[in-house]
């Protein structure tokens, strides 16, 4: 048997009463791929995203971290297996520096977090590291400042920064330059671009510019369902992917 | 590489739990008041006793971002538990007695804590009122053993350390020994928030679904600080308790709760002196109120709460952190 996929769905199935929002999902993501998952507003996407990070249970079905069946373990400890992700619209500490939010990550993933009886800054390491972290990601300018202080674009980074914090093996980005000005949204795009290759990248988005410069492989659901899944040229040119999505939305 | 990131932002991190030479202040200004005021150390026990009930309330509200209405069940709690040993005569010693109160509270606020926290916002706030509610009306009911609506008088407290007698007419002994209790639970707080226990508490308070997606065990960390914080407003009611010799419902009751609620947004949530400056705004401000308008002060007191809540958050310490933003940009 050949090495199992590093995330895999297998019939995955959710109701919400009378919708089903997920039907039926074989889904497979390997190591360090490029992976995109588009679909019209509805298509349970989001579902999906919460399916796979533990945010809710399938009706049906199971999810396999590397072929271990992780369906019945809970989000923070999907968490800690390795599985990170960003939020659609910006789940940030507001009122928090930049540093802090990130400080908040890694503290958490190193173990740092539940310690009652030293200050925070005394985790020289994991101050160190979230600063390297936000070096990397060319934030280090703005590390003092709040978020609520940044322009929005930024947060986006900040988003970024924190899940990566988290050192995950799988990372679900949920429409990534959403809501960020076409002038800035390269800025986010370039990050995107530099992660290592060493995680494996889910990106769930309508913006088609986004998705076919960087996926090397495309998920296409329609009504809960698995459309269509193959290299962005196949994507690009089946007709019926066309009738669906692409011709009534060229840009999200 | 793993030489230390020397940016502002990272010393600002590493440093920022040091002790500043302003923090000296408060407990000066109280030892002061102590020579200063002996007359008045009645009045300056129960401030004091207020600024820990408010502490106690700014690690949950300030800090978790539990939305609270029923702090005083523990504040109740904990003054129960010295009352009902000290009259049944079987624990008279102040110190053990108050980590008994503490203890007794820290249940309270566990138990009700596994229950209450998996809620939040308005419903989290109603439960809180109504835990409060039950334990008020069980107050009452327990005649035997609380004194119902007439509460516990002349509890016989030992004399601290077997020497310092606690009179009632002259409280130098309450005094000094409600300030070391205050300063060891300030002590122990300020050690909290610090800690990245702290700092993964200020995440829960902005922003509880990102917490739940970095990994981070929400809910036991809320009860935990629930339970904490119990404990602390238990020391708070049961040295209440003690200095006063008497116990009664309203330890528990919605008019304590809401009293402590107001302090804390007054002098600023979620900045540890927010109760000091509150306590002593809001103590002097309905005296002054009460001397110029006795009839209806508290509408002044309304007054100025609605002008805080809209256009100063944060408080006192807000302004004053506002007005010193520009020059210093500390990370909160």
């Amino acid at each position: 048997m050949s090495t199992p996929p590093l995330l895999e769905t297998r019939a995955l199935y959710r109701n919400f009463g009378a919708l089903a929002a997920a039907r039926d999902i074989n889904f497979r993501l390997e190591a360090g791929a490029r992976h995109a998952l588009i679909g019209p507003n509805g298509a349970g996407k989001t579902t999906f995203v919460n399916l796979l990070t533990g945010v809710v249970r399938p009706t049906t079905g199971a999810v396999l971290l590397k072929g271990r069946d992780i369906t019945g373990v809970a989000q923070a400890e999907r968490v800690k297996l390795g599985i990170a992700r960003t939020f659609q619209i910006n789940r940030l500490f507001r009122r928090l520096s930049v540093l802090e939010n990130v400080y908040i990550a890694v503290a958490e993933r190193v173990g740092a977090a539940p310690s009652m009886f030293r200050p925070a800054g005394r985790r020289r390491d994991v101050v160190d590291e979230s600063m390297r972290l936000l070096e990397t990601l060319k934030l280090s300018g703005d590390a003092a400042r709040r978020i609520s202080e940044l322009p929005y674009g930024r947060q986006r980074l900040v988003e970024l920064a924190i899940a990566l914090g988290l050192k995950p093996e799988v990372l679900l980005l949920d429409e990534p330059a959403a809501g960020v000005p076409s002038a800035e949204s390269h800025i986010i795009l370039d990050a995107i671009d530099r992660l290592p290759r060493e995680i494996a990248v889910l990106i769930i988005d309508h913006d088609m510019d986004l998705v076919f410069r960087f996926a090397e492989r495309i998920t296409v659901m329609v009504s809960g369902a698995v459309f269509a899944t193959g290299s962005p040229r196949e994507i690009a040119a089946a007709a019926d992917v066309r009738a669906v999505y692409l011709g009534q939305a060229s840009r999200g | 590489m793993t030489e230390p990131v020397d940016h502002p932002a990272a010393r600002a991190l590493a440093e920022r739990h040091r002790l500043r030479i302003w923090e000296a202040i408060p407990w000066l200004l109280a030892l002061g008041f102590f020579f200063a005021f002996p007359k008045h150390l009645g009045f300056g026990t129960e401030l004091l006793v207020t600024v820990l009930f408010a502490i106690s309330l700014d690690l949950v509200l300030g800090y978790a971002g539990i939305v609270t209405l029923g702090q005083a069940a523990f504040f109740g709690a904990g003054a129960y538990t010295v009352g009902i040993l000290a009259k049944q005569g079987i624990w008279h010693e102040p110190i053990t007695g108050l980590l008994l109160a503490a203890l007794v509270a820290a249940a309270v606020g566990f138990g009700s804590g596994l229950v209450l926290l998996r809620t939040q916002g308005l419903t989290l706030l109603m439960l809180t009122l109504c835990t409060m509610a039950l334990l008020e009306e069980a107050a009452n009911l327990a005649h035997d053993y609380t004194g119902g609506f007439d509460g516990l008088d002349s509890l016989p407290i030992a004399p601290l350390f077997g020497r310092f007698e606690f009179n009632p007419l002259y409280p130098t002994t309450q005094y000094l020994y409600v300030l070391a209790v205050l300063f060891v639970c300030f002590v122990f707080v300020r050690m909290l928030v610090y800690s990245p226990f702290g700092q993964s508490l200020r995440g829960i308070r902005e922003n509880m679904l990102r917490m739940h997606a970095v990994g981070a065990p929400v809910r036991g960390r809320l009860v935990l600080c629930y339970t904490l914080s119990a404990a602390i407003a238990g020391v708070a009611g049961g040295i209440w308790a003690q200095a006063n010799a008497y116990v009664n419902l309203g330890t528990l009751g919605l008019d304590r709760a809401a009293t402590v609620l107001i302090i804390l947004v007054l002098g600023g949530h979620g900045r540890l002196y927010g109760a000091f400056i509150g306590a002593v705004a809001y103590i002097s401000l309905s005296h002054f109120l009460a001397r110029i308008y006795p009839t209806a002060w508290q509408l002044g007191l309304g007054l100025l709460l609605v002008v805080i809540a809209l256009f100063a958050r944060n408080g006192i310490l807000g302004i004053a952190a506002a007005l010193r933003r520009p020059a210093h940009r500390a990370a909160s």
